[in-house]
């Protein structure tokens, strides 16, 4: 009789064991568990400060087991500046949402890229405020209902939906701009490289990185888990284009 | 670095600064502090820290955040409007016990108001101008001297108590030059260490969080005591004040930083002219100096609270000497040409001097 076996999937060590408080549908789990992949993969736990953002991720600390910071409303690429420039050594990412990085924290995510820090930004959107209740957010699409766009998002009154990949991707201080999902296998995968590749760019110090990652929020859509995964790949990804807007180091 | 020399005052905090081992920097331009971010540009290169010119007041007091949470000593420097943009920060500083030095050369408002030297943020200050049950450190310099000693003590007293510290003065304290003995400092040896700071698990099995969110059963409540326990540990111990002819005193003057630099040399003539005048001049303003308040009103029944705005501190002065003496108050809201003369002050004084208790 044999006993070799051997683990095949295992959970992340820079993720805790320990059950989320996410919705069902919810994708903040899986990118989670990308973002400890990726600091597995560089074995970098016990070195990184994560820096939590106000809304849904805002309990980084409960689910990586590794030092947080929590910043307040959009603040989080400030404050993880504060983090690096004090402590250079570490491994600092945010991780933050759309209401926090396109609204209110545009300005400290533009700046924070714009002088090329050695951070690592991972931004999920989900076209929607989800701590508060499913507001319309700075990523909501055009005639998209929501809370506080009763008759859905109007251009000509709400303006339209930033493309942050593409902004970021814009600033010369920016190294690593990229949009991914995590709709399907394939997308997973592709997400997966994408987190990982905007750590490598940090503990190889080549620059700053950023990582929108189109998620969904069945809660606050008014949709069972299905049909929202579903809605990400129909609606979301012909609008936020997936793809790789600047990757200076070049392909690898 | 004992000698003597002339140096202004904004340039003495940056250096006081430097000299109490702050090596991170975080600000924005505001006019009348902008020598102390020119010259921590300068001088952090030097010395192998970090400037930043943020985008906002608002991402530097981020920043500083960020830099405290790691355990080094982090400052950042602004003026009254600024200030006002930064208080989100220095609550969730204050909530997340992280020390740190926010330095406000004010300048008077409200809204733009303009640049004179104005001591109108003292409520914004010392009652706290952020959301939250909170209070932070708030010390007044009235000397150049003062603005580097103070500047180190801030770095100090923030430590001990986990507390944001404030150092408030205006332009004509920050921007007059006067001589300095730039003394070398070093942390006191019984600060408590920062086993508090982010730096990567390194090994830890204890995850180390810097926060200010509590949603626990109760938990919120005990986090509030515990900042009340810690500003109260430090009204009893950390009072400071500076008192000049007290002990006779028929009157005694008060006010802090500018106002009461322009207030003693009243008193001085006052006491040339044979008037008892005394002075008392807060050097914490929170703590506020309530026993040395409450000491030399035991035998004095008679102040006089001079300030450049329309009367802020003086009702601290009137709660520190309860119903036991008489509080008068005399003020100038900041603008051009409204800082108030020697003269003005002493005519003051003898206004009130001969007036019955």
């Amino acid at each position: 009789m044999t006993t070799d076996f051997k683990p095949v999937f295992e959970r992340p060590v820079s993720l805790k064991d320990i059950q989320t408080h996410f919705c069902p549908g919810c994708q903040h789990g899986l990118i989670h568990r990308l973002t400890a992949d990726a600091m597995d993969h560089f074995g970098v736990q016990q070195t990184t400060i994560g820096v939590a953002s106000v809304g849904c991720s805002v309990f980084l600390y409960e689910y990586f087991d590794i030092d947080v910071v929590e910043a307040p409303h959009g603040r989080a690429p400030a404050v993880a500046t504060g983090v690096k420039r004090a402590r250079p050594d570490s491994v600092v990412f945010t991780y933050q949402g759309d209401g926090d990085l396109a609204a209110i924290g545009t300005s400290e995510i533009i700046h924070a890229a714009n002088r090329g820090e050695l951070l690592t930004a991972i931004f999920v959107n989900n076209t929607t405020y989800g701590m508060t209740g499913g507001q319309m957010a700075p990523t909501t699409l055009p005639g998209q209902t929501t809370l506080t766009s009763p008759e859905g998002r109007d251009v000509f009154l709400d303006g339209y939906p930033i493309r942050m990949a593409e902004v970021i991707a814009a600033l010369d201080g920016a190294a690593y701009s990229v949009r991914v999902a995590v709709n399907n296998p394939k997308n997973i995968l592709q997400a997966g490289k994408a987190i990982r590749r905007a750590f490598e760019y940090q503990v190889e110090k080549k620059g700053f990185a950023f990582v929108e990652v189109l998620a969904a929020c069945p809660t606050n859509w008014g949709m069972s888990p299905l049909q929202a995964n579903e809605r990400v790949g129909a609606e979301m990804i012909p609008y936020f284009e997936l793809g790789t807007f600047k990757d200076r180091a070049g392909d690898k | 670095m004992s000698e003597r020399q002339l140096v202004a005052g904004n340039i003495a905090v940056a250096m006081g600064a430097i000299a109490a081992g702050c090596r991170h920097y975080f600000g924005y331009p505001i006019t009348p502090q902008s020598d102390i971010p020119a010259y921590m540009s300068q001088e952090l290169r030097r010395v192998g820290g970090t400037f930043i010119q943020a985008e906002s007041e608002i991402a530097s007091i981020n920043m500083l955040l960020g830099a405290s949470a790691c355990g080094v000593r982090a400052m950042t420097s602004s003026s009254s409007p600024g200030i006002s943009l930064k208080q989100e920060g220095i609550s969730y500083m204050a909530g997340s016990e992280l020390p740190g030095l926010i330095v406000n050369i004010c300048r008077s408002g409200p809204g733009l108001g303009g640049i004179d030297a104005s001591q109108a943020d003292y409520f914004q200050s010392v009652k706290t101008g952020g959301h939250g049950d909170y209070r932070t450190i708030v010390l007044a310099p009235a000397s150049v001297q003062e603005m580097y000693d103070l500047t180190i003590l801030s770095f100090d007293l923030s430590d001990r108590y986990r507390m944001p510290a404030v150092l408030l003065a205006d332009s004509l304290i920050g921007q007059m030059k006067e001589a300095l003995v730039a003394r070398p400092a070093s942390p006191p040896s019984d600060l408590p260490a920062k086993d508090w700071a982010v730096t990567g698990k390194l090994g830890r099995s204890d995850q180390r969080i810097v926060k200010s969110l509590y949603l626990g059963e109760g938990e919120l409540e005990e986090h509030n005591w515990k900042l009340w326990r810690r500003a109260e540990e430090l009204k009893a111990r950390e009072q400071r004040s500076e008192g000049k002819f007290l002990q006779d005193a028929d009157l005694i003057v008060t006010g802090f930083g500018s106002a009461a630099r322009i207030a003693k040399t009243a008193v001085a003539m006052a006491r040339e002219a044979g008037l008892k005048v005394g002075f008392l001049r807060p050097v914490t303003l929170f703590p506020f100096p309530e026993k040395a308040f409450a000491e030399a009103t035991q035998r004095c029944k008679k102040l006089l609270c001079v300030e450049l705005n329309t009367g802020q501190m003086v009702e601290d002065v009137r709660l520190s000497v309860a119903r036991d003496a008489e509080v008068a108050f005399y003020g100038r809201p900041p603008g051009t040409g409204s800082l108030p003369t020697p003269e003005e002050l002493l005519e003051q004084i003898r206004k009130h001097y001969g007036r019955g208790a």
